[in-house]
């Protein structure tokens, strides 16, 4: 007799991912494949000013010189680079001012993915820019925003409209060069969020981007830059999905976060891309730079992530804290399932005095997965009394699944005190039982169990988000003890 | 309301359970006794569902119906409860969450809306009070941190919450002192209704002092080999389980 567990386990993870649908709408792309006009050609569509375009180049000759990375523990598939379409965006002028000039399609769409572009519709708490392929196409509660000096545009309004600070901060956290994919993103990003909070202002609302691949064959490549001027505050969240489709499509972002004196910003993660199917086929290829720098003193970065898509994962979300007494925390869940891959974690780099860090991370394996932790703890030679606690946990569902930590300490001052704690567990057949015994099914038992699990880092989120987040555990990983 | 027939069972094909045979009427409780590896455990288990035993021949019938039809959750959502001998960590989820889930999992099976947050947490307090439980108990994760007495408390606490129809209280006196037997016990005694039954699993006289049986069994040997009233129970105390192992040799 196949065991309960067995078959539920069998069940839930032949579940169909419920954002997999696509769009149909008229899309102008360009033709597919990457070279020095094609740069030139994105940047043109976007009618960008001439130091937009030199800063493309230069990311893209550096790019030419540089090589995959292959350190992490993760199978990538060769991608060719030249099969990609590098920039897809809905017809009709983007950036609608009024909601009736939008395609009622995308309308439409976003409806389904439970992000209404319709301001009333809203919970009033939160203002939302949505980018569809290559470009946003709605941002909300600008003119409320704007009363309090606050900017919440896409990446390309902010290019045109605000200039001096896109010029004096891109590149200045993630520069071009960084690695491999933040120079490809350099080259051909093609829109994202700009969020900037003047001094002494509490940004009043929930700002959030929500990211969509609709189109075929096509990268999305956004960027997003928040910039926290001295003593302000904002929680910003981002959320996306794309269509299930066969073949791989490529996600390559940069997020910059630059965090003045006495200013905090929160930055939460719910990833849901399409993860693939059951056989590993499809899914999105999620490779990631997001960097915060704790510029000025007693400033604070928190990140927390919920990462539960793509097929792959490669995403290190780092704080810098250069400035004294800064604090910076990172809370992770990490969950993978049948054939994804995840190798994510963190870096915190301490550079100023007394300045603190926190990692929690939470890595959930189930199917045939593989999820690895790695992280760098840097403790620079100026940092005195540094401090920071780490904690890696891992629970695995199944025999079939691997998690891994690698965790990089590295400290040049004395003085500081960094901890690393880490435990793997599995659920036990004997917690299923005793909930079993209890009236709990072993689907409703798992979710209770992981959600418990990851309770810490959830409630970290957001409320709207931490609701979004539990659900998309329990649908990810129901019942997938073996 | 629970009737076992000629019950085998064995583990990893071993033989514990040979030829059972109990019967358990609403209002009763009963109190099987025995040496250690008589087949205690292997009773709850069996009764419960745990799947590491086989049963090899017999039957169980659940209010007229075949327990063996149902799964672990069916027969707890039954009203069959087990009082863990060993209950098990589970961290991160709150007492809170736990038995809210539980409880609504529970109605659900019975076409009852699930309670309000505020109606849970009123009668949560209620269950508590009657069991005597500290209150911060229900905040910590469910028996994470917990006190050998403290989780058996928890287990009775969660009987007062679930009301079952029969429960099992497998070894709930082992490791417990004598105040926290008391607990127990009148737990277990203000919680008897005339509608439900228990079986209280038990190798010590000791928790008998607290909870009355109707009925005493003595198991030995993987079959129940004198029943009888509670005084079977001080008269076991007294002459020891080599006294029935002697009887049964004559």
């Amino acid at each position: 007799m196949e065991k309960e567990q067995d078959k539920v386990l069998r069940e839930v993870t032949e579940s169909d991912y419920k954002y997999g649908f696509v769009t149909e709408i008229d899309a102008d792309e360009i033709p597919k494949g990457l070279n020095h006009e094609t740069v030139r050609l994105i940047s043109k569509k976007k009618n960008e000013p001439q130091w937009m375009l030199d800063f493309r180049l230069k990311a893209f000759d550096k790019w030419l010189t540089m090589k995959m990375p292959n350190w992490a523990h993760l199978n990538i598939p060769e991608i060719d680079y030249q099969d990609i379409i590098y920039y897809s965006a809905p017809k009709q002028e983007p950036k609608y001012t009024s909601l009736d000039e939008i395609d009622p399609e995308i309308k439409a769409t976003f409806d389904k993915l439970g992000i209404p572009l319709d301001e009333q519709k809203r919970l009033s708490g939160v203002a939302v820019d949505v980018v569809m392929d290559s470009v946003s196409v709605k941002t909300t509660f600008q003119e409320t925003l704007a009363e309090k000096g606050i900017i919440f545009c896409s990446f390309s309004e902010a290019v045109q409209n605000h200039p001096d600070l896109v010029k004096k901060y891109m590149g200045s956290v993630v520069p071009y060069g960084d690695n491999f994919f933040a120079a490809l993103n350099s080259a051909v990003f093609s829109d994202g969020s700009f969020c900037y909070i003047p001094k002494n202002v509490r940004c009043p609302m929930e700002l959030s981007t929500y990211f969509r691949i609709n189109a075929m064959n096509t990268g999305q490549f956004e960027r997003t830059l928040i910039i926290a001027e001295e003593a302000s505050y904002v929680s910003y969240m981002e959320g996306c999905t794309a269509p299930m489709r066969d073949e791989n499509q490529l996600h390559a972002a940069i997020v910059e976060i630059i965090v003045m004196k006495d200013a905090e910003v929160k930055y939460s993660t719910v990833q849901n891309w399409y993860p693939g199917n059951k056989e590993g086929k499809g899914g999105v290829y999620n490779f990631v730079t997001k960097r915060g720098i704790c510029k000025g003193e007693n400033s604070k970065l928190s990140w927390a992530q919920v990462e539960t898509g793509s097929a792959i994962t490669w995403k290190y979300p780092s704080t810098i804290l250069k400035g004294d007494n800064s604090v910076s925390e990172f809370y992770s869940v990490a969950l993978t399932n049948n054939f994804q891959q995840a190798d994510t974690g963190t870096k915190m780099i301490h550079l100023g005095k007394n300045t603190s860090s926190i990692i929690v991370s939470k890595g959930i394996s189930a199917g045939k997965s593989e999820n690895s932790y790695r992280g760098l703890v840097k403790i620079g030679k100026n940092a005195e009394n540094a401090r920071n606690f780490s904690q890696c946990d891992s629970l695995l569902l199944g025999d079939k699944c691997g998690a891994h930590t690698f965790p990089y300490i590295d400290v040049e001052n004395e003085s500081a005190i960094v901890e690393h704690e880490a435990t793997t567990s599995k659920i036990s057949e004997d917690q299923i039982f005793y909930c079993n015994q209890r009236g709990i099914a072993t689907e409703e038992a798992i979710g209770l169990i992981v959600n418990g699990y990851a309770k810490e880092v959830i409630n970290k989120l957001p409320m709207e988000f931490a609701v979004e987040a539990q659900k998309l555990l329990q649908i990810s990983l129901e019942g997938s003890v073996g | 309301m629970l009737v076992i027939k000629n019950l085998h069972a064995e583990i990893s094909g071993k033989k514990i359970l040979k030829g059972l045979s109990l019967e358990v009427k609403p209002g009763e409780i009963h109190a099987i006794m025995g040496p250690n590896g008589s087949g205690k455990s292997t009773l709850s288990a069996v009764l419960t569902g745990n799947e590491n035993f086989t049963v090899t021949e017999g039957e169980i019938y659940y209010e007229g119906k075949d327990l063996f039809q149902l799964n672990f959750e069916e027969r707890a959502k039954a009203g069959i409860f087990l009082s863990f001998q060993y209950p098990v960590e589970i961290p991160g989820v709150s007492m809170i969450n736990f038995m809210k889930t539980a409880v609504n999992e529970q109605r659900k099976s019975k076409n009852l809306p699930p309670m309000s947050s505020g109606e849970f947490l009123k009668y949560m307090r209620e269950m508590k009070d009657l069991v005597e439980l500290k209150s911060d108990l229900a905040n910590r994760s469910v028996n994470v941190g917990f006190s050998g007495g403290e989780k058996k408390r928890n287990e009775i606490f969660q009987m007062a919450m679930l009301k079952p129809k029969l429960a099992i209280l497998d070894e709930t006196d082992s490791g417990l002192d004598i105040d926290a037997l008391r607990v127990v016990a009148n737990g277990v005694n203000k919680l008897k209704t005339p509608e439900n039954a228990s079986i209280v699993i038990t190798h010590y006289q000791r928790l008998l002092d607290f909870i009355v049986p109707d009925f005493v069994h003595v198991l030995y040997d993987g079959k129940i080999v004198k029943s009888a009233g509670k005084e079977l129970a001080l008269e076991l105390e007294e002459k020891g389980y080599n006294w029935i192992q002697k009887e049964l040799e004559v």
